[in-house]
């Protein structure tokens, strides 16, 4: 309990601090210091929870599911930090932002990884609410931190749409609320994520499908399924590129797991009741998942924008992960929690590139980057290698996730392996065509290398291609550990 | 299946307060003037914290009256009180904001309501008697506001949408389950209360970056044009 409580105390004092610094090298490298120790309380509960077992059952649960997204976060957290520090220098420097901002944007970085981290450990479906609806609140006006029109007009957006679509989810829980009060009588106790999974059975099928309905769409909002994605491409595309990594690497994780909590217990509460399709919870997130997935890799196409290219490159796969936590069962329950894993750290690695490539090149319109890789080579590498980790290239880690999700479609539903390979090959070829003329050919003139610290690139390229070749055994034993918690059956 | 009649005095106001605060709700999606449609927003948290009120006192269930009274103190004071200070800051008080073919989305939310009746018809046969219309008219609270912020082109009256669709949630959670655990009505208020703050911060941003707070032209980034 020691080390949750400082895993969720660090961020809340760092944010604290963070506000009231206003020397811009001192507060870059305290937001990096802030992080790493939030990584290593982390490793500490981490820890902790491998070694005793789940814990908790009151306010606050953590279980190996929810402690290994609490590790991922704070894990890209700290290597964004790293990533963030001389890239807002940058800013800083070439004027496009003032030093009160900068002050904003650290303070809501620390904001916004402490509601990350209250919604994968609180064990109150409605603080999780609260949380991903806090995390929104934290984001929303980094997104508009440049002040441009058009960063306005997606904060506004973001706001709005994902404001709107998280109401529904609040509506879900007060229905699921409305099923568990009468099997659980203590008020305190219903929304109780341990509690409601251990009574899941009783639990009224009639409310829960029409809550898990609401649940659904509402987190699903902010997953950015398709057709609730529009907030996603210019949320992500706007706001300052750490953002922009950290957005797509934590939060719609953290969406999916809300998601995936809640589908659990409708599982358990559909089985007991015969007037529904015990599946019909992962059938929904199927075929919101196969949507997603088809229409973002035919959207990749017709990009002009990079950080919009890797946006819809995020639904892609976010698709690919509800499709996967849909079709339930040990084999795609493991594959998709892998799949989160490189997902974040290659989508992650990619935006850092894609942050240093617009600043060498003094824009985000394609068509003006050329050149990279005789600019720059780290940047350019980077991106070439980072492109092919996340098309699902071997030896990468995103080679054997996928690879593992399609054997499990195989086996459970084998002619929906077409759309899927297909959706690969089109999502290939909607990032290479777009990648290839921004690596190779000459370099512009007027164009110059920007200082560039590309550790944390290389540090996640690096474990992705690491979890390709051989995943260690005791994080496999851990995704194991946690697949039986949601399945009820380990694979390995 | 109990009728209206038969239900004891109490619980009737409260059915005719939901109904009240449904109608609140058609009233804010015809309203056009920008200082009216925030004092009827103002009017629907009147109308709620009212209804709390009589559910508390029903139920018994006493940490109510303290949502009523955060419900009084948020949406019928401050929240109101704040839009119509910047409002008159950036002198857009007195504008229009029209509705746009307003026959069509009064029959569209009529339509909607029925819709909401539908989807929750499975789920009245759980629920106490009192709660069984609530349920409904909660889900066409929210409906309506969401409709409301489709067919609005001010940021401000798309924030009064925003609030209102929150209105029409903690609606839902007071009539249907007494209340949500207290710390879970705490964080959506502070939730709330954020949300408005960052709301004031922005329409500042807006007019400085467009020079209006048309809605409307906030249309740079879309599919086609980039």
């Amino acid at each position: 309990m020691i080390a949750l409580t400082w895993t969720l105390l660090i961020p809340v004092a760092g944010m604290l601090l963070l506000a009231l610094l206003s020397s811009p090298k001192v507060s870059g490298w305290l937001n990096l210091f802030v992080s790493i120790l939030s990584f290593l309380s982390s490793c500490w509960l981490a820890k902790k929870v491998l070694k005793a077992g789940s814990f908790g059952g009151d306010q606050f649960y953590i279980d190996t599911f929810n402690v290994y997204l609490i590790v991922l976060t704070t894990f890209v957290g700290m290597t964004t930090a790293i990533f963030s520090r001389p890239y807002m220098q940058h800013e800083i420097e070439i004027a496009r932002l003032t030093i009160t901002r900068l002050k904003l944007y650290h303070a809501s970085y620390q904001a916004f990884l402490f509601t990350m981290l209250l919604a994968l450990s609180t064990n109150n479906l409605g603080v999780l609410w609260v949380a991903l609806e806090g995390a929104t609140l934290a984001t929303v006006l980094l997104v508009s931190l440049y002040r441009t029109p058009e960063s306005i007009e997606a904060a506004w957006k973001y706001f709005i749409l994902c404001g709107v679509g998280i109401a529904q989810a609040l509506f879900g829980t007060i229905l699921l609320y409305l099923a568990a009060a009468k099997v659980i009588p203590d008020d305190g106790q219903a929304l109780l994520w341990s509690v409601l999974h251990g009574r899941a059975a009783e639990l009224e099928p009639a409310v829960m499908v029409i809550a898990y309905v609401f649940l659904l769409v509402g987190y699903g909002t902010k997953v950015g399924l398709v057709p609730l994605h529009n907030w996603l491409p210019d949320a992500h595309s706007e706001g300052p590129t750490p953002i922009s990594a950290v957005l797509s690497g934590l939060l719609l994780n953290v969406a999916l797991y809300a998601i995936v909590r809640v589908k659990m217990l409708t599982d358990a509460a559909l089985m007991s009741g015969t007037d529904y399709n015990p599946q019909l919870a992962g059938h929904l997130m199927m075929g919101f998942g196969v949507i997603s997935f088809t229409v973002a890799a035919l959207f990749l196409h017709r990009q002009r924008d990079i950080k919009r290219l890797y946006s819809y490159s995020s639904i892609e796969h976010m698709g690919l992960m509800t499709f996967a936590f849909g079709i339930g069962g040990p084999l795609a329950t493991f594959g998709a929690l892998l799949h989160m894993m490189v997902h974040s750290l290659t989508k992650s690695a990619i935006f850092m590139t894609v942050g240093h490539a617009s600043q060498i090149a003094g824009t985000q319109k394609m068509d003006h980057i050329r050149g990279l890789i005789e600019t720059q080579p780290a940047v350019g590498w980077g991106l070439l290698i980072g492109t092919l980790a996340i098309a699902g290239f071997p030896p990468f880690g995103v080679f054997t996730s996928e690879f593992l999700l399609l054997t499990a479609t195989m086996q459970s539903w084998p002619w929906l392996t077409i759309p899927l390979l297909l959706g690969l090959a089109l999502a290939f070829a909607g990032l290479f065509r777009h990648l290839q003329p921004m690596v190779f050919g000459a370099r512009p003139e007027l164009q110059s290398a920007v200082y560039v610290n590309s550790l944390p690139m290389m540090i996640h390229l690096f474990l992705v291609l690491w979890l390709g070749l051989s995943i260690p055994s005791f994080l496999a034993n851990w995704f194991d550990a946690a697949t039986q918690l949601i399945t009820g059956k380990a694979l390995l | 299946m109990n009728s209206y009649t038969d239900l004891p005095l109490i619980e009737q106001a409260i059915l005719t307060l939901s109904a009240l605060v449904l109608l609140s709700s058609f009233a804010l999606l015809a309203q056009s003037r920008v200082i009216a449609t925030i004092k009827m927003f103002a009017w629907q948290g009147a109308l709620l914290s009212v209804a709390t009120v009589l559910v508390a006192s029903d139920t018994g269930e006493h940490h109510l009256y303290f949502s009523a009274a955060m419900t009084l103190v948020l949406k019928v004071i401050f929240i109101p009180w704040l839009l119509i200070y910047q409002s008159r800051r950036l002198g857009i008080l007195r504008d229009f904001d029209a509705v746009i073919r307003p026959g069509i989305t009064l029959l569209i939310a009529s339509a909607l309501v029925i819709f909401c009746y539908s989807v929750v018809e499975p789920i009245q046969q759980y629920a106490a008697s009192i709660t069984r219309d609530a349920i409904a008219l909660s889900l066409a609270v929210v409906m309506l506001s969401m409709l409301m912020l489709i067919t609005r082109r001010k940021a401000i009256t798309q924030v009064v949408a925003f609030m209102a669709l929150e209105n029409g949630l903690f609606f839902a959670a007071i009539t249907t389950t007494q209340g949500m655990p207290m710390v879970v009505e705490l964080g959506v208020a502070f939730d709330v209360l954020v949300a408005t703050v960052i709301f004031g911060v922005f329409f500042f941003h807006i007019r400085d970056s467009i020079e209006s707070l048309d809605v409307d032209q906030l249309n740079r980034l879309s599919e086609n044009t980039k």
